[in-house]
């Protein structure tokens, strides 16, 4: 049994993961084993998706129903599939981890971006049998579009081909190749087998062939945080804190949540895009001010001088703003259900901050296949390409690959008020 | 290696912040669902924090049922009073005036009354267009798929199939007029991180969470608290014994079970959770019923 180390509680990290994977890849199982070996599930909930009525005990992946455990809603359990992202937790006494679980099924790839897009890590499920498939493919082109740090390949059911190493490093190879054309370099490939647990919790003896970690020790040893508070200081205002008590008149506090860099007092900060400038005068939490605060800190900032400051407005250090930009042009993963149109007209929402845009040129669609570019006047569900928005007030964006909390947009039907698109700005 | 890192618990409890702050932010009338539970009391903790210096910017509403415990009536009042919040409280007068209780009419109608319409009444008085509720994903694998912003139709009923992606921190709260959200700010927390975030931040709670020698009924493996004000609650030859015992969840008194427990203050409960096999809504009679969690949330439990 894992010990959970109590004294360590305060100080284990959070990673967030996803797992993606094509129907019948053994993801249910994988998922299945992670939570019965780390203690992630309870023996209640084991005990209730038992294969035999008679079973007292579970000790092994074998004897209960992997896919009831985590396919939560009836029509899924009905049909046989997994329609909706799960949200899966577990933890070791390294790290606590958060699992997003994706369906592989087709139409429902735009659940697959809801559940990668904060992802630390994703995890590709590949069945050894079939090797890399078309669906892997175009998961895979997304996780790298969505820019997660760490791609881990888990060549699974491995005991059905004999632990056959050839078979091993030609799906590595294929992948290795697939994701060089698309300038993903943090890929991990790991043999393994969910139903008996080797090379997920534990090495077993019939891949001695294979050097690297098991599947959770990577989990373990991964870097949870990039660079994200050495990038320049960006912080999206939620909203004005204006108490007017008695004893608080004439306070004015700047709430928002710190989307990169640091702040501290003193610092020179301006604000986006109204160019007016102050310094900090607090850093003002529940818990008492702070000199210092980082990504992703919730804080209140006060200021020294009166300027006019609002929802949307974006503070930055002074010298370190992002130009305002009113064509804005991005890759865009389609998720509704009604194409992208050329002059349609959407709500974009950035950081708090919500325009009105209009589709002025779609630059392309992808082939996920090839990933060569292909002539587009619209973008039907799941579909990934390259579009250039019109907008209404000009938006104050970085590169997505430079930073992810100010680089990232959600398009939104202005008729239905669905979220319709992931536009990640280039 | 980054110099500036969160721990596990603070990282969740700025994402609840910001997700509180969106929701003041993009809605015209919110409330915060306040069940006297300990994960109401983290919620409410993390609204506090997510406003200070100003008081809470929404009233709390505890959807009654007349069947919560004693200890959890003195503490909501006492809590409400210390902390300045403006509280509301709603009851279903029209069902518990005809009589209604799990043992005659069944648990499922009992909570579809008190409950369910209790609270879809309360939100339609009060015309609230945003309620914050407590619940997280690792309570129930329907929970597991419902989205922090969780969109309501004019009935107040959840559609599981067609739920709006959700993307980053950025959070859609566009909605048209008579639809509603209901927010899980802390839809990320386990169990265990509830307890440790308790203890760390030193958040008040309802007595009946540490363990005490208690009146209980034995039934089958369950231990139901005996009061002598809900006998007519109990079948025909229950008679109470002293147990050491607590609750890992608090819902009304006859449908909620204690367990078994030595853990008398914050340390040896954080200790006990983390050693527990047994999930804590196994002590809920709610959730084992033909009607489901899925279903009930359909219908508009929250």
């Amino acid at each position: 049994m894992t010990k959970y180390n109590f004294e360590l509680t305060k100080e284990i990290e959070l990673l967030r993961l996803v797992t993606v994977g094509s129907v019948d890849d053994g993801k249910s199982t994988l998922i299945g084993r992670l939570l019965i070996d780390t203690k992630g599930a309870f023996e209640d909930q084991l005990m209730a998706v038992r294969k035999k009525k008679g079973t007292t005990q579970i000790s092994s992946a074998a004897e209960i129903d992997l896919a009831m455990l985590t396919d939560g809603l009836s029509a899924e359990r009905e049909q046989g599939i997994t329609i909706d992202v799960a949200y899966r937790y577990f933890a070791t006494p390294k790290r606590k981890f958060i699992m997003a679980d994706c369906p592989g099924h087709e139409q429902y790839t735009r659940n697959m971006v809801t559940g990668s897009s904060t992802a630390n890590a994703a995890i590709i499920l590949i069945d050894a049998r079939h090797g890399v498939l078309a669906q892997t493919k175009r998961h895979t082109h997304i996780l790298g579009l969505l820019g997660i740090p760490h791609l881990i390949v888990a060549v699974n059911k491995m005991d059905l081909v004999d632990y056959d190493q050839g078979k091993f490093e030609a799906i590595r190879e294929e992948m290795q190749a697939y994701c060089a054309k698309q300038g993903i370099k943090d890929l991990i490939c790991t043999p393994m087998s969910a139903l008996t647990g080797d090379m997920v919790t534990i090495r077993g003896d019939k891949m001695a062939w294979y050097e690297g970690n098991t599947l959770l020790e990577t989990l373990e040893s991964l870097s949870v945080l990039d660079d994200i508070d050495e990038k320049p200081f960006r912080m999206a205002v939620q909203l004005v804190n204006r108490p007017q008590t008695a004893d608080l008149p004439d306070y004015r506090g700047f709430m928002g949540t710190i989307a990169s860099g640091t702040v501290k007092v003193g610092d020179a900060i301006s604000v986006v895009p109204s160019g007016l400038s102050s310094t900090v005068k607090e850093i003002v939490t529940f818990d008492g001010n702070l000199e210092e605060a980082f990504a992703p800190q919730s804080i209140t900032l006060t200021l020294n001088d009166n300027i006019d400051i609002s929802r949307g407005d974006m503070l930055v250090h002074t010298g370190e703003s992002t130009s305002g930009e009113k064509l804005l042009s991005a890759n865009v993963c389609w998720i509704g259900d009604e194409p992208l149109e050329k002059r349609k007209k959407y709500i974009i929402k950035h950081t708090t901050r919500q325009v009105k845009a209009v589709v002025d040129e779609v630059n392309f669609k992808r082939d996920i296949h090839s990933l060569e570019k292909e002539a587009a006047s619209e973008l039907a569900m799941n579909e990934i390409g390259q579009v250039t928005f019109k907008l209404q007030q000009p938006l104050n964006c970085d590169a997505y690959t430079e930073n992810r909390g100010t680089g990232s947009f959600i398009v939104i039907d202005s008729f239905t008020n669905n979220t319709v698109g992931a536009g990640m700005v280039i | 290696m980054s110099k500036h890192k969160l721990t596990q618990l603070k990282a969740l409890e700025a994402e609840s912040i910001h997700i509180i702050r969106e929701v003041v932010a993009e809605f015209r009338n919110p409330v915060m669902l306040y069940s006297v539970g300990k994960d109401s009391s983290v919620l409410v903790h993390l609204a506090r924090k997510a406003f200070y210096p100003a008081p809470l910017p929404f009233p709390l509403l505890h959807v009654d049922t007349g069947f919560k415990f004693k200890e959890m009536y003195d503490f909501r009042d006492a809590f409400c009073e210390e902390i300045g919040a403006d509280l509301i409280v709603r009851r279903n007068e029209d069902a518990i005036g005809k009589g209604m209780n799990p043992k005659e009419f069944g648990v499922a109608r009992c909570c579809g009354a008190l409950k369910t319409s209790g609270l879809l009444d309360a939100l339609e008085e009060g015309g609230y267009d945003a309620a914050f509720g407590g619940a997280r994903r690792d309570e129930e694998k329907s929970r597991a798929k419902e989205r922090v912003f969780s969109m309501r139709d004019e009935f107040g009923q959840w559609d599981p199939k067609s739920q709006r992606p959700e993307l980053w921190s950025i959070y859609n709260g566009r909605i048209h007029d008579g639809e509603s959200v209901r927010v899980f700010p802390i839809s990320n927390w386990t169990e265990m991180d509830i307890w440790s975030y308790i203890r760390d931040e030193k958040i008040p709670i309802v007595p009946l969470y540490f363990a005490k020698e208690r009146p209980m009924i034995e039934r089958g493996a369950m231990l139901i608290p005996y009061y002598e004000e809900n006998k007519d609650q109990y079948l025909e030859g229950e008679e109470p014994t002293m147990v050491m015992s607590r609750f890992r969840t608090l819902g009304c008194s006859p449908c909620t079970g204690a367990v078994r427990s030595d853990a008398t203050n914050m340390d040896e409960i954080v200790i006990e959770a983390a050693a527990s096999r047994r999930s804590e809504r196994e002590t809920r009679i709610i959730d084992h019923g033909s009607n489901s969690m899925e279903d009930k949330k359909k219908e508009g439990y929250f």
